[in-house]
């Protein structure tokens, strides 16, 4: 397991928009960040788990939610749930707010 | 964490560990060994693959991914070959041998080969997996001649494939009807009538002796002496449960591996599931059994309290398009049985009930199905049929809506819809929880009514009864703009406009949103209304169109876009193409292909590599994206063809550049041709223009995609400036009144032309129509230019970050 527990910075907080996805790349690790409008950061896998998923860092964010841009399934940011009707998960990922800067640890 | 291994890899066992890893991730270290190559796929969707309506692509269930994300160990091309129950191992054809705590043998079924002489030459094959499949596909390519033996379920829709295939199909069939085990004499030769109408052939009770040929087949022999030729043979016989691997252990086996009611064999942590497990002397080869056998055993593997699986009685449908038939239970009389048969020939209609003490024990529906899935609910549940009359019985809530009292009387497990899967208390409970008052709301929350719609009817008849005085039957079947609100467009518009609202945040705060931020089919939808209200002071947002839009390019299953850049009327330059070549060449783009409107397309683009394409091509956005005009599609015209007798490229270049850019409700597609030959495909076009003598033809609500659809004619014109007139008015008008995302044919069906000819008569309006269109026209600005310039947009939308990080 080659897996990194030591918090990555990505970005500053300032720097990230409300409502629009940030692609990350952390090793070949394709990570979706939002900040959303009242104000938390969340990274996500940038996968949808539809079988044919799309990019989600290109979604259309809602509150505490992401439209898949390909196949239109809703997906909590917070725990990475697709909701219902349809059924699926996506990896989620730590992070930190410290000192102005975001941390994602994988 | 415990070892667990899998022999096989196929539904019945990734059904055990889907579950088991959503009971408990952590309790075991999974290995998996498949025979074949593949991952985990729908199996009963091989006929729907045969028959071309899918593709192997398209019938994987779960993705290598899947395995990687779960840290399954799986070992595909690899089947086990001993099990050595004393030391707790497996060994496998190639010779690795695992340890085990607990092991799940799941290796499935294979076709039942007939013993007979020459079932080992070349075009025999079973069907089973996909390389069956591959085998039918790849053969139906050469050879002309397919003979089925088995008249059952597998071997029909072998048939229909092979015939879709090309092929000609014949079945062999032992019984003197089809499908015996599902179907009576009736239904039998009900079916039978139907395949022959589609093509099939049939050599009724004929049992096979040899297959004839060399090396390949080239026919069979029957024990009569007849014989018939064949390229290919399909042996649809029956299934027999795959338990070589339980051989030389003390496993015992009968005709599948024999397991007790929580799925145990008689070796301990020896557990078998699927078509490869014998229960109380059943073997099972429908996916629903299998499926309940899969949760009795996760349940037990992960230490959960379960009742034990008791056997199932299985409902049988046939996967062929025009054949409607649903059988269950006991199929024929005997001197203890009553049965209500209704037999509708002119209809084609055949209903069977079989009753043993005064409970249903067998079901065989053909032509009309309706009413299967009520019916076999009843026989699962042996409820007693006394009091009840004949018609009562067959009487089926679908179609008759009835309202309150059916729904009433209906017990909470029965199917409201059948496609999906969901029964009447799922459809309540999400009714009380979620607070939902429209059918479609319900369908989002249950998917019910989602797939044939047939359901919607009942579904409407549950809202009311579960909702009682407060439901509102015009209100749950109106269409709101989205599940966000209970109001539809109309009276959206009448709000922005009343109160003055200019923001979609605005919009959904006002008017009391359930989802604050609203969801991607309100937020766009809004954002176009919005700009089309206040064409003048709303401010576009980027973040409330969905990502064509946003990112001015198409983005691929991939992630990597299209960029397709304008060429006016599809008319270029050797220059500009040169500077596509260079671009094409430098960027190394995977792809550049002519499209259907007449333009180039660059695709295969990498995120990172949009920016710098569009500064060196520096050409205008061709919108082959967006929710706007497309292009125009124009032929030669009368400056090179003999034919022509308008300037069509003129008119179409015109047209162009005047409503580039345009936001309207759906994509928008233009074609003008100087003559009725129509090379530009005038009428599938939104609206398309045909030179006549003396003026233009002018087409609107024309559509060559998935709806077919003729154009329809608007009205006939002398000059270009009352082409452009006619095409503003036509547009505004459109833009106005059409529902966010319906393509003018849907709009025009739903108005009617009529209506929208008499709405743009009067020559004040038509004048109005044009002003507010001018006004809105002005609004755009050249969308690549402005992310080459506006450094903002460019952080937001187009920024890709790469961290390097040491792992250690």
């Amino acid at each position: 397991m080659n897996a990194l527990k030591i918090p990555v910075k990505v970005a500053t907080y300032e720097e990230l928009v409300p409502q629009v996805g940030q692609p990350v790349l952390i090793n070949d690790k394709p990570i979706a960040l939002f900040k959303v409008t009242s104000g938390e950061v969340y990274a996500i896998e940038d996968k949808s788990p539809h079988p044919k998923g799309g990019v989600l860092s290109e979604g259309l964010v809602s509150g505490h939610y992401v439209f898949c841009p390909v196949y239109d399934w809703k997906i909590s940011l917070a725990d990475g749930l697709v909701q219902a009707p349809d059924e699926g998960k996506v990896q989620t990922y730590k992070v930190e707010v410290r000192d102005g800067d975001v941390y994602v640890s994988l | 964490m415990k070892h667990l291994v899998m022999i096989g890899n196929g539904m019945a066992g990734i059904r055990v560990i889907e579950e088991i890893l959503q009971q408990n991730r952590e309790m075991y270290q999974i290995t998996i060994f498949g025979a074949e190559p593949h991952p985990n796929y729908n199996r009963i969707k091989l006929s729907n693959v045969l028959q071309g309506d899918t593709t192997i692509d398209d019938i994987i269930m779960n993705e290598w991914d899947w395995y990687r994300e779960n840290n399954i160990d799986l070992h595909v091309n690899e089947a086990i070959v001993q099990i050595d129950t004393n030391n707790k191992q497996v060994i496998s054809e190639k010779g690795t041998i695992v340890s085990y705590d607990e092991l799940l043998i799941a290796t499935g079924s294979s076709s039942f080969i007939l013993p007979i002489p020459g079932a080992d030459k070349d075009g025999v094959t079973g069907f089973r997996d996909i390389k069956d499949c591959e085998t039918m596909i790849k053969v139906a390519e050469k050879y002309k001649k397919a003979v089925v033996i088995g008249g059952g379920l597998l071997g029909l829709e072998a048939a229909r494939g092979l015939l879709n295939l090309g092929m000609e199909a014949s079945v062999v069939h032992l019984a003197p009807h089809l499908m015996e085990r599902q179907l009576d004499s009736t239904a039998g030769a009900m079916l039978k009538n139907e395949l022959e109408a589609q093509g099939m052939k049939f050599f009724m009770e004929k049992q096979t002796a040899e297959i004839l040929g060399e090396e390949r087949v080239t026919g069979l022999r029957f024990t009569d002496g007849s014989e018939i030729e064949a390229d290919l043979i399909v042996m649809a016989v029956g299934i027999k449960a795959n338990t070589q691997v339980a051989q030389n252990t003390d496993i015992i086996v009968n005709r599948g591996i024999v397991v007790n009611d929580f799925m145990e064999t008689n070796i301990p942590n020896v557990y078998a599931v699927g078509e490869c497990a014998e229960h109380r002397e059943v073997t099972y080869g429908l996916v629903a059994p299998l499926y309940e056998q899969a949760k009795v055993l996760a349940a037990k593997l992960t230490g959960n309290e379960v009742d034990g699986y008791e056997g199932s009685i299985v409902g049988t449908q046939l996967k062929v398009a025009g054949v409607d038939l649903f059988s269950a239970g006991e199929i024929d009389e005997d001197d203890r049985t009553k049965s209500i048969k209704i037999h509708n020939d002119f209809d084609g209609v055949y209903k069977k009930i079989l009753i043993r003490d005064n409970r249903i024990a067998g079901i065989v529906l053909y032509g009309d199905t309706s009413d299967g899935q009520k019916l076999f609910r009843m026989l699962l549940k042996r409820e007693d049929l006394t009091g009840m009359t004949s018609t009562q019985i067959l009487h089926t809530p679908c179609g008759g809506g009835g309202g309150g009292e059916d729904v009433a009387s209906m017990p909470d497990d029965e199917l409201v819809c059948g496609c999906n899967g969901v029964t009447k208390k799922t459809i309540v409970d999400a009714i009380t929880t979620n607070e939902l008052t429209t059918v479609d709301e319900v369908g989002g929350c249950t998917n019910a009514g989602r797939s044939c719609g047939r359901c919607k009817d009942l579904v409407g008849d549950i809202l009311a009864y579960t909702l009682g005085d407060s439901f509102d039957k015009n209100a749950a079947t109106k269409k709101t703009l989205c599940g966000c609100t209970t109001l539809d467009r109309e009276e959206v518009v009448a709000e922005i406009q009343e109160k003055g609202l200019n923001s979609t945040k605005e919009v959904m705060y006002v008017l009391g949103w359930k989802n604050e931020e609203g969801c991607s089919k309100c937020r766009p939808a809004l954002n176009y209304l919005l700009g089309m209200l206040n064409p003048t002071e709303y401010i576009d947002e980027s973040n409330s169109r969905l990502v064509n839009e946003k990112m001015h390019a198409n983005i691929q299953k991939d992630g990597t876009y299209s960029v397709i850049p304008r060429m006016y009327g599809g008319v270029t330059t050797a220059e500009d193409l040169k500077k596509i070549g260079e671009v094409a060449e430098k960027y190394d783009v995977p792809l550049v292909k002519l499209t259907g409107g007449q333009r180039i397309g660059l695709f295969g683009v990498k995120k990172d590599d949009l920016l710098p394409i569009w500064e060196e091509l520096d050409m205008p956005s061709g919108y082959a994206y967006g929710k706007t005009l497309r292009t125009v599609k124009t032929c030669v015209g009368k400056t090179f063809c003999r034919y022509g007798t308008q300037d069509s490229m003129s008119l179409g270049i015109e047209l162009e550049k005047k409503f580039e850019r345009l936001d309207t409700p759906h994509k928008f597609k233009m074609g003008v041709s100087a003559c009725p030959r129509n090379c530009a495909e005038s009428g599938i076009k939104d609206i398309g223009f045909v030179g006549v003598d003396g003026g233009w033809e002018i087409y609107v609500a024309g559509n060559g995609g998935t709806d077919l659809r003729a154009g329809d004619l608007l009205c006939t014109v002398k000059t270009e400036e009352e082409a452009l007139e006619m095409t503003s008015v036509f547009l505004q008008y459109y833009r106005e009144t059409a529902n966010y995302l319906e393509r003018t044919s849907h709009w025009v069906e739903r108005i009617g032309l009529e209506n929208i000819k008499e709405a743009i008569a009067d020559p004040e309006t038509r004048k109005q129509l044009v002003e507010r269109l001018e006004v809105t026209l002005t609004r755009y600005t050249e969308p690549w230019k402005e992310a080459l310039e506006n450094k903002e947009i460019q952080e937001k939308f187009y920024k890709n970050r790469q961290i390097k990080v040491e792992v250690n």
